[in-house]
């Protein structure tokens, strides 16, 4: 059994700022971390390889940089890690990005055919969650998004149960490998690395990957091969108008509540009479 | 239309066979014959975009034939399709990304939409990378506004980016149809319009079950609901790092109670663990409009703004008069959420309950 799990070194959002006034992103200082997402799907793995036996490769492309990724899915118990790294992947789109991470993941199953990939849900920077569902379809797996539970998996019949969150409920699934899955977030606890793991993971010898390497046709990565472009990016305008700013009698939480209500009731009369209505029936 | 595109110096001629392509289409998300509302609100924008370009609105609808199928072809014309194409197979019963893929990847390619757009939902999502991804073409995700570039007539998508600090427009370059996916309760709800009168296409692509890998055992509907009700809520007060700590969300829960409100959070607030995802509003979490939304002690990152920003009424509460949420609410209260939300608690207990007593 062998897994890949697709990984994204992403700038901590939560520490992104926007230069006051360029109106830029400044990534000076902002740490990279795995996308959380992926550590759902990266941890499903890590199970798999527990219950029945199977090898973990962790598979990232980006900047020379996101080896610090990779060496940390290492050191949480994945067997092997490759970076797919070349300034001609540069500018791809999610169509290029599949396309590129497709010819990597085709790279690996020559040696070792690959029996379910992993990927996050999304990653916290891009959102699109475009780049798994392009996998599956390139290398022709079946499609598992939004999954919540795997029931079972049967190593020698090579059949998969699983549960899918969709709207209004929860689908159980049976389908055969290969397959890619995506986990939904809070699905399971990302472990605690292993010392032995850290270790290795700090010897390991990196496999660096180019597009050459993988065998990806040079006009279908990087702007070349994304059919989308940015065309514009801007702060949204601020409303016309600002908040009108409410003013109460006294400095109080009282005289500032009362000042409120009036307002909320001044600008939205049916609002104040349909919750009056709500209390006179009681609920 | 929207200012002349200008895609960073590349170059953008349709070539001549992508000429063809016409018309904009919604993928209509129905599970178990009901309509997903996005698909309604979807309808209403693709008719806007429709009439800028001078062409018809098409509305995809797949499942087994059903009554439930034919009533919501109906409901497509009502909100605002011109063509729907009703493409029916006993093996369409259940969304399965591999048919579901398949068949829409055909009926792309006959008819050929210049535009397709796709609820931002488990299904439209799933759907749409795998399509996107077997025509070859560009798919926008999240958009929070569309329009059409007046030079070129071709879709400009915009969505927000880098975790929501920064908004960006999107474009497709030579490929055909652009594929966009919207998040629900993003665009308004049009108006059905029972006079409207249009035409469906049957189509049965006669898929083999035996093709199919992927089977449905079963499927567990939610119970009712213990999920928080964000994105159709009338009333919701909201949460943000400025409340301090985890305790005091009870200050917010007690005026959503009072209210008959539902209670929101921003994403650091699930990120710290003060509350689950189902309650986060903003980018990665909900879009809600709702006729009332109270912003205690949330600093209006464009992240969070995006999800809130179409409600009818905002009400930010926040200690700094610089906040950003100041800049698009619009009624601010500069003061101590702490403070104020027990005060508000109390003083709209005490008017609601005089009328009670009144009525």
């Amino acid at each position: 059994m062998h897994i890949v799990v697709c990984i994204k070194q992403v700038p901590d959002s939560a520490q992104i700022r926007i230069h006051p006034v360029t109106n830029t992103i400044m990534r000076q200082g902002v740490p990279a971390i795995i996308n959380p997402f992926d550590l759902f799907s990266l941890e499903e793995a890590l199970r798999l390889k527990d219950k029945v036996g199977a090898r973990v490769t962790v598979l990232t492309m980006g900047p020379p940089m996101a080896e610090t990724s990779l060496r940390k899915a290492l050191s949480l118990g994945a067997d092997d890690a490759v970076l797919l790294t070349d300034r001609k992947f540069a500018g791809s789109d999610t169509l290029a990005t599949s396309y590129a991470l497709t010819s990597a993941i085709q790279k690996l199953s020559e040696e070792d055919p690959v029996d379910i990939v992993f990927c996050g849900k999304q990653t916290v920077d891009g959102d699109t969650a475009q780049v798994g569902p392009g996998i599956a379809t390139r290398l022709g797996f079946e499609q598992l998004t939004y999954i919540t539970r795997i029931e079972d998996l049967n190593t020698a019949s090579k059949e998969i149960v699983v549960q899918r969150r969709s709207e209004g409920g929860v689908q159980v699934l049976k389908t055969k490998l290969p397959c890619m899955i995506t986990m939904l977030e809070g699905t399971n606890t990302i472990r605690f690395g292993k010392m032995d793991d850290l270790f290795r993971a700090a010897r390991y010898e990196l496999k660096t990957w180019s597009r050459d390497f993988t065998g990806a046709e040079e006009g279908r990565v990087g702007l070349k091969g994304s059919p989308t472009v940015v065309s514009k990016v801007f702060v949204p305008k601020p409303r016309a108008e600002k908040a009108k700013m409410i003013v109460a009698d006294a400095d109080t939480p009282d005289a500032m509540a009362a000042a409120a209500i009036d307002a909320i009731f001044a600008a939205q009369p049916k609002l104040a009479g349909d919750l009056l209505a709500r209390a006179a029936a009681g609920l | 239309m929207s200012e002349p595109s200008k895609p960073q110096g590349r170059k953008f001629q349709l070539p001549e066979h992508l000429k063809i392509y016409k018309n904009v289409w919604v993928i209509v998300e129905q599970e178990r014959g009901i309509v997903h509302s996005v698909s309604l609100e979807l309808l209403g924008e693709a008719r806007k975009l429709a009439d800028k370009l001078g062409v018809e609105v098409g509305a995809v609808v797949l499942g087994a034939e059903s009554p439930d199928l034919n009533r919501i072809c109906g409901d497509a014309i009502g909100y605002g399709a011109d063509i729907v194409y009703k493409v029916t197979d006993p093996a369409l019963a259940d969304y399965r990304t591999d048919p579901y893929c398949r068949v829409m990847t055909d009926v792309v390619n006959t008819h050929k939409p210049e535009i397709v757009l796709l609820g931002a939902t488990t299904l439209g999502r799933d759907l749409a990378g795998a399509i996107a991804t077997t025509l070859a073409t560009g798919l926008t995700a999240d958009c929070t506004e569309l329009d059409i570039y007046a030079d070129n007539r071709s879709l400009a998508a915009t969505r927000p980016t880098f975790g929501g600090t920064l908004l960006c427009t999107i474009q497709t370059l030579a490929y055909r149809p652009q594929m966009a996916t919207v998040r629900p309760r993003v665009m308004a709800m049009p108006e059905r319009d029972d006079a409207r009168i249009g035409r469906v296409i049957e189509i049965q692509p006669d898929l083999r079950e035996e093709d199919i890998v992927t089977k449905v055992l079963n499927f567990i509907a939610d119970r009712e609901q213990n999920e928080a009700q964000l994105a159709f809520a009338d009333i919701i007060v909201s949460a943000g790092k400025g409340l301090g700590k985890v305790e005091n969300m009870k200050l917010v829960f007690d005026l959503a109670k009072i209210l008959g409100a539902e209670v929101g959070v921003t994403r650091p607030l699930v990120q710290a663990g003060w509350a689950t995802n189902d309650r986060q509003v903003g980018q990665t979490g909900k879009t809600v409009r709702p006729k009332l939304y109270i912003a205690a002690g949330i600093s209006g990152a464009i992240q969070h703004r995006v999800g809130m920003e179409k409600s009818d009424l905002i009400l930010a509460i926040n200690t700094d008069p610089n906040a950003t949420i100041f800049d698009f609410a619009h009624l601010g209260l500069v003061g101590d959420a702490l403070k104020i939300l027990p005060a508000l608690t109390d003083a709209f207990g005490r008017r609601l309950s005089v009328n009670r007593m009144a009525g």
